[in-house]
């Protein structure tokens, strides 16, 4: 077994771990730590498969600001922050048999999926190429998203914003 | 290495996440749950940039477009959340019904 198979093994145990924590803990906040290994774990899986500039992005935006937006929403809402066991069985298997049918679909829709590998060039100098991608080819995405963006973060403000105060 | 190990995995990030949004009730851990699954497509994205038919850089480009709009998407949830329990003073999800009767 060679290193990349022995990383990819390890990284993706703890994706998987991070994920049925994160379904089985009965406090919050652990919740919200157990998705952070998660999102750890995919960012080193993205290192793997060379997306060097992926992984940091995912490191700073998902396990930095989406964890610690969550953990702000948990600390300005909740006054008992344990989640209680659901009393809908029903509704639970219901979904959970539905879930194990959507499993088996797609893996029988992957399970021969077979491309011939290429020798590709992603590892040499991958923010590079990002930005050279970024700023040719995709530049009216880029900057529907700075759109997007500024919609968000006003959109946010707007329905945060208590209305009773500043009148 | 193969490109189907990665797939499974995505397939089962993607089905813990469906199976949290759907049964959940703290709004929070649901939203949680849907960045989990945009997590799990990411994995798919970036997987076919390197093993898939034609590999290029692409996927990863979009997988960058993909985090941007999960990051605005939390934004604007954790604001609805935060203009929700002002409101109602509870976060769980089964008591967000207004619209029903």
């Amino acid at each position: 077994m060679d290193g990349e198979a022995l990383a990819f093994m390890l990284l993706s145990a703890l994706a998987i771990l991070g994920g049925i924590l994160m379904l089985n803990l009965r406090k919050v906040v652990h919740m919200v730590l157990a998705v952070v290994l998660t999102f750890l774990s995919l960012a080193g899986l993205y290192v793997t498969l060379s997306a060097e500039f992926v992984a940091v992005v995912q490191i700073l935006i998902y396990s930095g600001a989406i964890s610690i937006m969550m953990i702000f929403g948990i600390m300005l809402t909740k006054h008992n922050s344990k989640e209680r066991r659901t009393k809908t069985p029903v509704r639970t298997g219901l979904v959970g048999i539905g879930v194990i049918v959507f499993f088996i679909t797609v893996y029988y829709a992957i399970e021969n999926l077979f491309y011939p590998t290429e020798a590709t060039n992603l590892h040499v100098e991958n923010t590079e190429q990002i930005g050279i991608l970024i700023f040719s080819h995709y530049v009216i995405p880029f900057e529907l998203v700075s759109v997007v963006l500024l919609v968000a973060l006003v959109g946010a403000i707007i329905l945060a914003k208590n209305k009773e105060a500043d009148e | 290495m193969p490109m189907q190990p990665y797939l499974i995995v995505a397939l089962i990030l993607f089905c813990i996440g469906l199976f949290g949004a759907l049964t959940k009730r703290n709004t929070i851990i649901v939203l949680i749950c849907i960045e989990l699954m945009l997590n799990a497509v990411n994995l798919n994205l970036i997987a076919f940039s390197k093993y898939g038919a034609n590999a290029n850089i692409s996927g990863q480009v979009f997988s960058l477009f993909t985090i941007t709009v999960a990051a605005a998407e939390v934004a604007v949830g954790m604001a609805i959340l935060i203009a929700l329990y002002r409101n109602k003073r509870n976060v769980n999800i089964d008591k967000m019904n207004t619209l029903k009767d």
